[in-house]
């Protein structure tokens, strides 16, 4: 084996860090003068690689399983830099091999993006695959939601151990009928909670009216109440307190732990899986709560409308300054779409403080459907942020944020206050 | 800081619309509704509510029987998948559709269900889905996927924004008009620089958005017919649109 590309690879990823670039850029080199570098560096982990897919809550997931599989004793390598894209895994696999290629890891937990993922299955076929759902996301990117469910089920079908599947999702459940090389296994929901996680083509029924899924779970989330929950598991409920905000992020966590779990065996501590689930921080933007003026301050992507939706049930907006930031590139989805299958009735009595964003005048004109008191309309993120921290002061402040709206806020907040910083 | 008009000013719905009210019936809304369709729903309601209307908001799903005295027909968007699960129902209510049509009941027909209201799909295996020849059109499975932010311009409605996300693609037989000319984007295919199509009161268009919130005068052109043809005349003292614009004039400089 030549060892040169990978060498070259470090010395590029070095050079990079130092110029302040792109986390990625190393990954395309080390891609083109190796192309076998990542499998083989991926291939004799004694425990395999985990890749977690599905349209939504895909870096907090992934962060859960990474620290409850590390609260076991694994060592585990994962993309933790946000880069979800293959040549994103093969930069943070440069990290991280020796001069020769090789990774010390037990295990890799790596989110993929949905079409990213299939590509890279192609190159190492995964001995777990977790798919956590489709929902309306950058349709604009895969034209329908029934293709993206395409892209999952290519993942499914090259898993070689087990594929864990949301029961509660139609389209990720109904995977399981073209899985024949590996064992499925469901994480769910109880049938309580199942009104509160419409999917997308019950968006508009009867709420709830789905009838309850038959199919055996691994791991039920039994109930939620604020920020603790209980979860089923091998006919044991137990009730743990989460770090983690917003009910999505708790459905995930029963996502997590069945991944885990199938990752472990029958070696799983599942004591120990509770302990390291409650002691999971949330990921950047994720629900994350910072401090502005002596003041919460709680940062809450949104992407698709069933995200949003959730948002907003999660988080009671009672005596808390709230703004929404709507951007419209790439990465947030360009179709506006979206925001007319979001219902705004629960912030009716509080109203909106401040909307800004590209397609701030999108947003302010969905609330005004909604009969959303507005405070006021500023695009720009830099001046609509500093007027909303001038006019809330004494009250919690939450942002509603699209991806590259979540970044540009970051990017300002990081002048006023400590902002975690993500390379 | 821009002083936008405050959303807050509008009045609510009054409880007992002094005016009377529109049966709007929204065609499909489980599997037709991918792409925020509800919104052009809300919109008619809320501008009718403002106005002192009532709104009756119906919905027709496959299998249900269909509605008498219906005033205005809403359809939307769906996957390939909805389309088929639709299709049957679609043929079976066919003759009720065309005789509305025809009777000049206003309908706006977005993407999925502009497709099936004309003659006829032929997918790209050559399959071809028959539709229900409400207006003179058909659509050809294409290629390629006709995505991005459109701008088009309409002697009736104006300048008309939205967002196309189609791969199929559709042309016009003689007799039918097309709703706009494209400024931005394909419109109704890659080829022809127009967009949707106009026939009696009906609006077909490709524009998703919604299309109906940053287009009002598409809005109250279905509203104004359907009051005009059930109550002889449409109340209306305007609506404040100031928030509409400026979407309009933000959504106008986005690239494509």
């Amino acid at each position: 084996m030549n060892p040169l590309p990978v060498l070259v690879g470090k010395a590029v990823r070095i050079a990079s860090r130092l110029r302040g670039g792109g986390s990625a850029f190393p990954g395309l080199v080390v891609e083109r003068l190796d192309p076998g570098f990542m499998g083989r560096a991926l291939s004799n982990l004694p425990y395999g690689v985990v890749v977690v897919s599905g349209t939504n809550g895909k870096t907090t997931t992934t962060k859960m399983v990474v620290e409850l599989l590390e609260g076991q004793g694994l060592s585990v390598f994962t993309n933790r830099t946000g880069s979800n894209f293959t040549r994103g895994v093969a930069a943070a696999l440069l990290g991280e091999v020796d001069w020769r290629g090789r990774l010390k890891a037990d295990v890799a937990v790596l989110e993929l993006d949905e079409a990213h993922a299939v590509h890279f299955v192609k190159l190492v076929p995964p001995r777990y695959s977790l798919l956590l759902n489709v929902l309306r996301d950058q349709l604009d990117r895969f034209g329908e939601i029934d293709a993206t469910t395409r892209l999952l089920e290519r993942i499914a079908l090259a898993t070689t151990g087990t594929v864990v599947l949301n029961r509660e999702d139609p389209r990720v459940a109904g995977l399981a009928s073209s899985v024949t090389a590996a064992d499925v296994v469901y994480f769910g929901l109880d049938a309580s909670l199942r009104s509160t996680f419409p999917n997308d083509d019950e968006l508009r029924g009867a709420a709830g009216t789905a009838p309850a899924s038959a199919l055996p779970a691994d791991v039920v989330l039994r109930s939620v109440d604020g920020n603790s929950a209980e979860f089923e598991v091998e006919g044991t409920t137990t009730r743990t307190d989460l770090r983690l905000r917003g009910v999505y992020n708790i459905f995930n966590a029963a996502a997590a732990l069945a991944a885990a779990r199938a990752v472990l065996g029958g070696t799983a501590d599942n004591g120990r899986l509770f302990s390291s689930l409650a002691a999971v921080e949330p990921a950047f933007g994720r629900g994350e709560s910072l401090v502005v003026d002596g003041q919460a301050l709680e940062l809450v992507l949104v992407k698709n409308p069933s995200g949003f939706r959730l948002g907003l049930k999660s988080f009671d907006p009672a005596g808390c300054a709230t703004m929404i930031a709507i951007n419209d590139n790439y990465a947030d989805g360009r179709d506006m779409s979206w925001l007319w299958d979001v219902d705004f009735d629960s912030l009716g009595l509080s109203g909106v403080d401040v909307v800004s964003g590209v397609r701030a005048y999108d947003m302010a004109l969905r609330l005004k459907y909604d009969d959303v008191r507005v405070g006021a309309v500023e695009p720009d993120i830099t001046d609509a942020l500093q007027q909303f921290i001038r006019g809330s002061d004494g009250r919690p402040k939450r942002i509603f944020c699209t991806y590259t709206a979540m970044l540009a806020v970051r990017r300002e907040l990081s002048k006023i206050t400590k902002v975690e910083v993500v390379s | 800081m821009s002083d936008a008009p405050s959303a807050g000013a509008l009045t609510k719905a009054p409880a007992d619309p002094s005016k009377g009210s529109l049966r709007i019936l929204q065609l499909y809304p489980r599997e037709m509704n991918i792409y925020g369709d509800y919104g052009n729903v809300l919109v008619l309601k809320q501008r009718l509510a403002w106005r002192g209307y009532g709104a009756e908001i119906l919905e027709h799903n496959a299998g249900d029987a269909f509605p008498d005295d219906v005033d205005l027909i809403v359809g939307g968007g769906g996957q390939d998948s909805g389309q088929v699960v639709i299709q049957d129902d679609l043929q079976a209510i066919a003759s009720t559709l065309r005789r509305l049509a025809e009777d000049g009941t206003p309908m706006l027909l977005i993407c999925g269900l502009y497709q099936l209201f004309g003659n006829f799909f032929r997918t790209q295996d050559g399959t071809v889905i028959p539709g229900i020849g409400v207006l003179d059109l058909e659509t050809r499975g294409g290629t390629e996927r006709l995505i991005g932010n459109v701008v088009a311009r309409s002697d009736e409605f104006g300048e008309i924004h939205g967002y196309e996300n189609h791969s199929g693609q559709t042309f016009l037989g003689d007799g039918l008009r097309p709703l706009a000319t494209v400024l931005k984007g394909a419109g109704n295919n890659a080829e022809e620089h127009h967009e949707g199509a106009r026939y009696r009161n009906i609006v077909g268009s490709y524009l998703h958005g919604s299309l109906l919130p940053k287009n009002p005068a598409i809005a109250d052109f279905l509203l104004r017919t359907a009051a005009e043809r059930k109550f002889g005349a449409f109340e209306d003292d305007g609506v404040d649109d100031s928030l509409a614009e400026l979407a309009r004039e933000h959504a106008a400089a986005r690239p494509r």
